[in-house]
């Protein structure tokens, strides 16, 4: 790891762009659609969020949008940005390490992964009321959620505080 | 990394007059107040841990009565009007035969959110009675909480997805209830309660005993 750090911090980086990349694809785009009885219902990420849009419920739409959107996005923002520099071997930006803290406080309440097992349950329970079709949107949350799984992966948080720490060291 | 299991040969950071940063695992001398390399504050041990463990879990816990109590989901179609529980969805997913998802949706809103209250009601407990007994079976039950509680939002984004995609005008819509509210908010608290505990008291039961 130590000997060719930039080379796995650029494999880190190219990840959370594309995982970036994607989840705004998985925003954008329609994620289920579904057909009954002639009546025809196109579902994004975005209303599943406003789902809870009655009075007392609208707190749990914000939590819901940070969970599943917000935080992953502030993650992947936060660290393209702490180790950015360090794949150019230039010396880490100012607050690198407060970005590099928060991505890391935040991992627990970056609920990605748990928002697609939950979709699935849904698409089982509707199964038999009525025909619904898989959009685009649903691929790139899907992709999204290995990648940040694979990166996650890829990440030692002791190796990139002492790269943080040290600079081309 | 030879030793065995026994915590008698070792000694913690904190007799050595030691304290790591809980962030970035960088070591200072006892004393130091921020870590020098992440900036983060350095507690040897978090005094007021069990106070907002036990703040954090009653919330759960009481958040946790209305979300069962009440419906998750209000389905309307052309013919009838229903209501489920959290129990109620289970129930209706073994009558459509999907049983494997009736289990996992079972697991996740009801065993692990009862599970993990009682295994930080443990935790807390054992802690405050200065128990010394089975602290690498209590490491575990703490990472194991930690890990899997954030699963129990299933339930909740199920109902997020129903709500927003069964809305077909007059012949079959699905709305959240307000039990969606009060569970996401009981899975809230408790993740809360389990990030507040100092799995670090676990180890110093033994010391003050011994000396």
């Amino acid at each position: 790891m130590m000997t060719s750090q930039p080379a796995a911090m650029a494999r880190i980086i190219s990840l959370a762009l594309t995982a970036f990349v994607m989840m705004i694809a998985a925003v954008s785009f329609p994620f289920l659609t579904l057909d009954a009885k002639g009546l025809h219902n196109a579902t994004s990420v975005v209303d599943a969020v406003l789902a809870f849009n009655e009075g007392y419920a609208i707190p749990l739409a914000v939590a819901v949008a940070f969970f599943i959107v917000v935080i992953p996005l502030i993650r992947l923002g936060a660290l393209i940005y702490a180790l950015g520099p360090l794949v150019r071997e230039q010396p880490p930006r100012a607050g690198a390490k407060r970005a590099f803290g928060l991505a890391e406080r935040l991992r627990p309440w970056s609920m990605a992964e748990i928002f697609i097992v939950g979709v699935t349950v849904a698409l089982i329970k509707v199964a038999g009321l009525a025909a619904v079709t898989v959009g685009p949107a649903f691929w790139a949350f899907a992709g999204v959620v290995i990648i940040t799984v694979l990166k996650d992966q890829m990440i030692c948080r002791y190796s990139i505080w002492e790269a943080l720490e040290h600079p081309t060291a | 990394m030879g030793s065995s299991g026994t915590s008698n040969g070792l000694i913690s950071a904190r007799e050595a007059g030691l304290v790591a940063c809980q962030r970035c695992g960088q070591v200072h001398a006892q004393g130091v107040r921020n870590c020098k390399r992440c900036d983060g504050p350095l507690q040897s041990r978090d005094t007021e841990s069990l106070q907002k463990v036990w703040a954090w879990l009653v919330a759960g816990v009481i958040a946790y009565i209305p979300a069962n109590l009440y419906p998750m989901l209000l389905t309307n179609t052309l013919v009838e009007h229903s209501e489920s529980t959290i129990i109620g969805g289970v129930v209706d997913l073994i009558h459509h035969g999907s049983v494997g998802i009736a289990i996992i949706v079972f697991v996740a809103s009801v065993v692990i959110p009862i599970g993990k209250f009682i295994a930080v009601i443990y935790l807390a407990l054992s802690v405050q009675q200065q128990s010394s007994s089975n602290q690498h079976g209590r490491h575990h039950a703490y990472e194991m909480v930690e890990f899997i509680g954030r699963w129990s939002m299933i339930d909740v984004f199920v109902v997020a997805i129903l709500s927003a995609l069964v809305q077909l005008d007059t012949i079959a819509t699905i709305n959240p209830g307000i039990a969606a509210v009060s569970f996401a908010l009981s899975v809230i608290f408790t993740m809360l309660a389990a990030q507040s505990f100092d799995s670090r008291l676990i180890w110093d039961a033994d010391r003050t005993q011994n000396e």
